[in-house]
């Protein structure tokens, strides 16, 4: 081929490809264009429902259901209705939670560098901070005086191929404002032994009603375990091992968690409670997969997303799960 | 670019000034492909773990067993690969596979769903691919210019191919900011730029032929082990190895920085780019360097300056001084060994030589993150530190007693 040619054809697979790439491109913005306006229809009856009884749908007041809508952005439900039409009530999340008039809401900002915002809100949904963040949104919760916010993400290094990846997970102190971005230099007695380790890692946080106590998961070499830590004295210890996702009941008494089962990603993890007044395990009556950070509807059932919807399951291994909401995850009662 | 057309390839065809800046065709033409494809494979690596979370809704762990595929598969790749080049005497021909394969894998990402088995095929072949073409392209490249020159060709193209890296992640941002966030739009995108990839490959890159006349030099594997009976070459290799076991790896040494708390949360995914921009702009001039000093000598450097950095985490914790150290350590260490090695390997066995002595760094450095776990987990992150550094500086002497006589 002489150089002219070469030149040719370069040019013209330059135009084929970039032609074919802005094609692709143009038709998928126009995609994603027409699925958002389709969406409109969809939540215009929700809208409609925010001047009927939940006029103020915006606050967070007790009775309310609250959870992340398919759209992205928090919705709320009455408790004793959840199959009401839902009420919008806030801003786009992928994570949201709620407890004593404070929410997280943990939302992805995309970009050539992936980051995440913590946003703290009061009882009216008002942003009263923000914590800027590095990674993927993965886990959030505030203790139940609405003092301790926490939530886990998913930090992944410069390259896929070179295996980094960890999780930061964080506390903030509403009170005093103080902010640990990511709990891995809490000193660590892992089976009753001081512990150091690179690859120690910390997801899923649940605070106890006197906002110090909390559980969360700790994983190394492998293996993930139950980790009870005390905020004030600065430390953290391991109780059992194979447990992920800890979520404290209301009356503090025992977690629901999901337990590692099977080593199929597709039925990798079962919800399973722990007692901690006897440390005996039993394993919930939702028998598919369950990949969330549980959340207790009342006193006695659980809630979780799965599958893209949100179901309802007892606590205590009996009866069978029921579907709760449609299209939706991070649900969270408001009590 | 300008790409000269007619650029000799043949080792030394050319008189060249010393002091020109210019590399040959072949050498610019390796590397507008490495910076294509770069672009390509970074702007997927920018968006996987967000789409693999969000948008699929696989968990940090299931991610994490997508990454616990075996070192071991790779390696033999890359030597199969590197021995295959050199047996057909076609370094283009293989280097080529690797880069569709790589090409092929964007859009079968898309293709797979949410299969966490099939992701992780699909992440094996495009890995498969990195570890086909590399030793190939390095062969190429090697073989494209006289042996005075090596340090300066490996640099230019290192640069680039790290400019490719640092411009994939902003494509990939335009493209999902552009697209309201459609992912398959950015994995056609990073496809139709990987096959400009190939088609650079095919159309500019030459390979180099054997001379038809007499017998066909032996390239089979026990050949190519029988590299390592060569004093220099076996020399050079387990110097490399021997460094790299006591080199921290990079995520290792940005956990260190973010743990002394002198980077915020947030830019945390800036330090590898800090490290990146430094090895961009010091690649060609300490390629030069190197041309000029000897190759050996600013190979050591290179580590010293890991020390250093090393030394100021330690100590004082200077976020730049850090980084650009780490840069320079790439700069001085990358292309510059394929500088040092590319000379001692005959013509045609140096794909195989080069794949052998990049499987025995990348062994090494699998070992060395094994080992500063270890040190981590017994005395402590910064103690850890403290040993791989008294290590490196007490194997950078030894290095030089060994290898001083290539220098």
């Amino acid at each position: 081929m002489t150089p002219i040619r070469r030149l040719l054809v370069l040019v013209a697979a330059v135009a084929l490809l970039g032609g074919t790439a802005a094609g692709y491109a143009a038709w998928a913005a126009r995609r994603t264009a027409a699925s958002a306006s389709v969406s409109v229809p969809v939540s215009a009856p929700v809208s409609a429902s925010a001047s009927g009884p939940a006029r103020d749908g915006g606050a967070l007041r007790p009775g309310r259901l609250m959870f992340r809508s398919a759209g992205g952005t928090v919705a709320g439900v009455p408790l004793e209705d959840p199959s009401a039409p839902p009420a919008p009530s806030g801003p786009a999340c992928n994570r949201f939670s709620t407890a004593g008039g404070t929410a997280i809401c943990l939302v992805a900002k995309p970009g050539a560098l992936v980051t995440t915002d913590a946003v703290i809100l009061d009882r009216s949904m008002k942003e009263t901070r923000r914590i800027k963040l590095a990674g993927i949104p993965n886990r959030a919760r505030v203790s139940p005086s609405g003092r301790m916010a926490s939530w886990t993400v998913f930090v992944t290094g410069d390259s896929y191929s070179d295996g980094a990846f960890s999780t930061w997970s964080g506390i903030l102190d509403t009170r005093t404002g103080y902010v640990v971005t990511n709990i891995e230099d809490i000193p660590l007695t892992l089976d009753g032994r001081r512990y150091h380790a690179p690859d120690v890692n910390y997801w899923g946080i649940t605070f106890a009603a006197d906002d110090n106590r909390f559980y969360a998961t700790v994983a190394t070499k492998g293996k993930t375990y139950l980790v009870e830590g005390d905020y004030g004295a600065w430390r953290a210890r391991t109780l059992r091992e194979n447990v992920e996702c800890p979520s404290l009941s209301p009356d503090g008494t025992r977690l629901v968690f999901k337990k590692r089962v099977s080593s199929d990603p597709r039925r990798m993890w079962r919800l399973h409670l722990l007692d901690l007044a006897t440390m005996r395990e039993t394993p919930l009556a939702e028998t598919a997969n369950v990949d969330d950070q549980a959340a207790w509807l009342d006193d006695r059932t659980v809630m979780y997303a799965r599958g893209g919807d949100v179901w309802s399951v007892p606590a205590d291994g009996s009866g069978a799960p029921k579907p709760l909401l449609r299209g939706a995850s991070s649900p969270v009662a408001v009590r | 670019m300008y790409i000269t057309a007619n650029g000799r390839t043949a080792d030394g065809a050319r008189p060249r000034s010393r002091l020109s800046w210019t590399v040959p065709g072949n050498v610019l033409a390796l590397g507008a492909v490495s910076l294509v494809t770069d672009v390509s494979s970074e702007m997927v690596t920018a968006v996987l773990p967000l789409y693999l979370t969000l948008f699929l809704g696989l968990s940090p762990l299931q991610f994490g067993l997508l990454d616990g595929l075996s070192f071991g598969v790779t390696a033999m790749v890359r030597l199969a690969g590197g021995n295959l080049a050199d047996r057909w005497q076609r370094r283009k021909l293989v280097a080529g596979i690797g880069y569709g394969l790589s090409a092929l894998c964007k859009p079968a990402l898309l293709a797979v769903g949410s299969s966490v088995a099939a992701l992780g095929v699909v992440i094996a072949a495009d890995r498969t691919g990195k570890g086909l073409r590399t030793a190939p392209r390095d062969a190429l490249i090697s073989l494209s210019v006289p042996p005075g020159e090596l340090g300066r060709a490996f640099g230019a193209h290192r640069a680039m191919d790290t400019l490719g890296a640092l411009l994939g992640p902003l494509v990939a941002f335009a493209v999902l900011a552009g697209t309201g966030g459609a992912y398959d739009a950015v994995f056609m995108v990073s496809f139709c730029v990987a096959v400009l990839g190939v088609l650079l490959l095919v159309m500019y890159v030459r390979d180099r032929r054997t001379p038809s006349q007499g017998p066909r030099p032996d390239a089979s594997p026990r050949a190519a082990l029988g590299l390592l009976r060569d004093a220099a070459f076996l020399r050079v290799c387990v110097v490399a190895a021997l460094l790299g076991l006591v080199t921290v790896g990079d995520a290792f040494v940005y956990l260190l920085l973010q743990k002394r708390g002198v980077v915020d949360a947030e830019y945390f995914p800036l330090l590898s780019i800090g490290t990146a921009a430094a090895y961009l702009l010091l690649a060609v001039p300490v390629g030069r360097l190197a041309d000029r000093l000897g190759r050996v000598p600013v190979f050591l450097a290179g580590h010293l300056a890991l020390v250093a950095a090393y030394l100021v985490l330690l100590g004082p914790g200077w976020l730049v001084a850090v980084l650009v150290l780490h840069g320079a350590f790439y700069a001085a260490t990358d292309g510059v060994l394929m500088a040092v090695a590319g000379p001692m390997l005959p013509a045609h066995l140096r794909t195989s030589g080069m794949a052998l002595l990049q499987t025995g760094q990348a062994t090494a450095r699998l070992l060395s993150s094994t080992l500063f776990g270890a040190l981590w987990t017994v005395w402590g992150s910064a103690q850890g530190l403290s040993v791989m550094a008294a290590g490196l500086a007490l194997c950078v002497p030894c290095a030089w007693f060994v290898l001083r006589r290539h220098s």
